[in-house]
């Protein structure tokens, strides 16, 4: 199915145009904070960073703002092990990237190399991307057997494929990719590492939440959409779930189905519960950072 | 790795091989694959803050700058259209008060505004596009109340729409020398103009900006129902200094236009409305000296093509029908859908339908207000008794309407044959009727098999195909890819029973003007 530029474009601006306010805000923020993948993908990152990111998720604000834990913590495979232990009890998950992350630009066997690596320190979600280059050079069907294969393998593990959409430009390309990706085994399709510019946006979004939908209407599966990179308000948060809401509905309003990637986010929708719960706004150093 | 699986990307809604998805549950079947829009997360009511503008209990006429009471002494209720009440009474004029209303164009045009330069002319439409442009919330706000549009439209589009007008022409005002080359336009005089109710200030802008910018002065009669914001208008006429007398705003029903329409010293009519009152307009005219522009009713077709891009044609559908409540003359009211896109247009139309806002037109998230009388509302529940008598297949948002107030559930209509009424009529309501074709030849031909043609809207993916049907629909505006686009720049009009004239743009500005 083809994709209008002007039209998608217009149709996207309209629900950041929705006024949500008083009881519907603070329920929004609550639900955007519950499909939060609170990220942290540095070269930089250590098991210590993990850490506070992982407390982060199980106690991220006072316990009279109820703003829940988020929904999973996402990191390099190589700190999966270290998540895993800190987040132990909890019913947070871990998500890792995998398949060579950022480009995925290595062999195949590397790339399943990578993800049973972080099958095996007990991901519980495997983020991984697609091979761009493969898909602007028309082989479609080798991202379609890449994909397959790491679906193979993850077996019930949740997998998040990850189109890299600030690479294939046109909306026509993000389209024909969600397709492929959900053909392919996806259990969730992705916009960004966000290592690219631009990252998540509304308008690509939409065209990935219509492509969820003609892949439910034709199979009866629903797949989850992950917006990231980017996403840094409240605000922001608020207008995706409006998009969800009234292009899906009711069934894609949970972490099940869709989930928020951002590593500065967060702390923005609890100063904005803490807003609606409190009537004022509270210092950012009442939270913790990370 | 297994190969040689079939991995075409097909258009519709069958995909023909998936990964067994084992992390998934087990398949929604076919029957139960509906998008569910229901309370899983309620938007609070976001009403929109009350005018600054204050209503007024009584409205008068605005003749020769002032406002003065009508010679009836007569007035008539205007009621919001949300929730039944009252919101002010409304002079009613009569032959005596377009009499006076006439004598004080005349006279404004004969010793002020006929005379003056364009440069001086052009000042004043650039102040009065200002102060609409500073008031366009407050003036949104009224005309929400008024006329049973939602906050949304009216304040996103129709005033600021309206503003963009007198910007445009005010730019005009002193080039018109220049517009028509080698040739040398002249204001006509008076001009007598009657508006409908279904974009009050908006339709005030169409009809005046233009006039005032060719050097007319104008004798202006606001639909019945929608008087209200055409009398703020006079009042920012008032601030902008405008001289007395260039203006002038007779408010009333059938019976004061009909006394304008057939005043003697009127050079020019200028009507927007239905077909049949335009004809009789046209009848009365025939054999008098007065000019004449009609912009009528339509039934437009929208041309879905298989190769569209689906989704956005719905949304483009959408707002072919449903924008306004579908009470516009312009509305993309007969959908024609080629036979191999019809399963998901449908599906995908009706679930839209689902998600769609009706109610409080105040309320900041709505996106279907109140049909604007109740006598529009008995005619669109007519049609649609018609529609369902003769056998089209009726569907509806299941949504639930206010207690009170003139409400219509946004709907449309499948298996429609070309001969159904509600292919026929004009319905201006938010209802749809959907009919399908087999090739783009076919749709050329149905679409215009119609008495109207005022506008049709085009979706394919193809441009040597919206150029091809662009060309050959007979309908003064083709919208491609998109619908309702307005723009002061590009005039708009209708061929055959649509009327004739065009508003807006430079074409328009000859409606106004005589060029020698």
């Amino acid at each position: 199915m083809r994709v209008d530029q002007i039209m998608v474009e217009e149709r996207a601006a309209l629900f950041a145009k929705r006024s949500i306010k008083t009881t519907a805000k603070l329920e929004g923020l609550r639900l955007a904070f519950s499909m939060l993948d609170l990220t942290t993908l540095e070269g930089r990152d250590t098991p210590g960073k993990v850490m506070t990111l992982c407390h982060k998720a199980m106690h991220p604000a006072q316990e009279r703002y109820h703003s829940g834990m988020v929904a999973a913590v996402c990191v390099y495979p190589n700190l999966v092990r270290a998540a895993k232990a800190f987040l132990r009890g909890s019913p947070v998950k871990v998500a890792s990237v995998a398949t060579c992350f950022p480009s995925g630009l290595s062999a195949l066997k590397i790339k399943l190399e990578d993800t049973r690596e972080a099958l095996d320190a007990g991901a519980d979600e495997i983020d991984m991307v697609i091979d761009r280059g493969a898909f602007l050079r028309g082989e479609h069907d080798r991202v379609y057997d890449e994909i397959a294969a790491v679906k193979e393998l993850c077996g019930p593990v949740h997998l998040k494929v990850i189109l890299e959409t600030g690479e294939l430009v046109t909306y026509d390309n993000v389209r024909v990719a969600s397709m492929l990706a959900m053909q392919a085994g996806a259990d969730f399709i992705k916009t960004s590492t966000g290592k690219v510019s631009p990252a998540a946006t509304l308008p690509v979004t939409l065209v990935m939440l219509e492509a969820i939908r003609q892949f439910f209407f034709a199979t009866g599966i629903r797949i989850g959409m992950k917006p990231a990179g980017g996403i840094r308000t409240a605000k922001q948060a608020l207008q995706y779930l409006v998009m969800v809401k009234e292009t899906l509905g009711d069934d894609w309003l949970t972490p099940d189905l869709f989930r928020l990637g951002a590593s500065t986010l967060a702390n923005d929708i609890l100063l904005q519960i803490a807003k609606c719960v409190d009537g004022g706004y509270q210092s950012s150093n009442y939270f913790s950072l990370s | 790795m297994k190969k040689n699986k079939p991995r075409k990307i097909v258009s519709h809604d069958v995909i023909p091989s998936v990964m067994s998805a084992s992390s998934h549950g087990a398949p929604v079947p076919p029957a139960e694959r509906i998008l569910r829009f229901g309370d899983r997360w309620k938007y609070a009511p976001a009403p929109e803050a009350p005018s600054d503008l204050k209503l007024r209990s009584r409205y008068e006429l605005f003749i020769g700058g002032k406002f003065v009471k009508p010679s009836s002494g007569k007035y008539f209720p205007s009621i919001n259209p949300a929730n039944e009440q009252q919101l002010a009474e409304i002079a009613l004029g009569n032959a005596a008060d377009v009499e006076r209303a006439v004598k004080a164009a005349r006279h404004a045009y004969d010793h002020v505004w006929g005379k003056m330069s364009g440069r001086e002319r052009g000042k004043y439409l650039f102040r009065i596009a200002r102060l609409i442009q500073e008031k366009i919330r407050d003036l949104a706000v009224l005309e929400s109340l008024d006329g049973g549009k939602t906050i949304r439209e009216s304040r996103n589009i129709d005033l600021p729409l309206a503003a963009a007008h007198f910007f445009y022409h005010a730019g005009w005002a002193d080039k018109l020398d220049y517009a028509f080359a080698g040739r040398r336009p002249r204001p006509l005089g008076v001009v007598g103009q009657i508006i409908p109710w279904n974009f009050p200030m908006l339709m005030a802008a169409w009809k005046l900006a233009p006039a005032l910018a060719c050097g007319n002065t104008c004798v202006l009669k606001p639909a019945e129902t929608t008087s209200i914001t055409a009398l703020h208008l006079a009042e920012i006429f008032a601030e902008a200094d405008l001289p007395e007398g260039v203006v002038n705003i007779v408010t009333g029903a059938g019976d004061t236009g009909a006394a304008l329409v057939n005043h003697p010293d009127i050079d020019k009519i200028a009507f927007t409305g239905s077909t049949d009152v335009g004809k009789r307009i046209a009848k009365s005219l025939a054999g008098t000296r007065k000019k004449l522009t009609l912009e009528l009713g339509g039934k437009a077709a929208n041309i879905v093509c298989e190769d569209a891009p689906i989704d956005q044609a719905i949304e483009g559908i959408i707002q072919g029908i449903y924008f306004n409540q579908g009470h516009v003359c312009c509305a993309g009211s007969r959908l024609f859908v080629q036979e191999g896109i019809v399963e998901p247009v449908i599906r995908r139309l009706r679930n839209r339908l689902r998600s769609l806002r009706v109610g409080d037109p105040l309320d900041k998230n709505t996106d279907i207000g109140a049909i604007n009388s109740r006598e529009q509302l008995e005619r669109i529940r007519s049609l649609v008794e018609s529609g369902r008598e003769e056998g089209a297949e009726y569907h509806e948002a299941p949504c639930e309407l206010p207690a009170k107030g003139y409400y219509h559930a946004p709907a449309f209509f499948t298996g429609v044959a070309d001969s159904h009424r509600i292919a026929q009529e004009e319905i201006f309501g938010p209802v749809l009727s959907v009919m399908t074709f087999r090739t783009p030849e076919e749709a050329l031909e149905r679409a215009n098999n119609t008495p109207y043609g005022l506008s049709a809207g085009v979706w394919t993916d193809k441009g040597s195909k919206v150029f091809k049907l662009a060309t050959q629909l007979r309908a003064g505006v083709v919208w491609a890819e998109t619908y309702n686009k307005f723009d002061p720049a590009s005039p708009f009009g209708g061929y055959k029973e649509s009327g004739f004239g065009r508003e807006g743009g430079k074409q328009g500005l000859a409606a106004y003007l005589q060029i020698d």
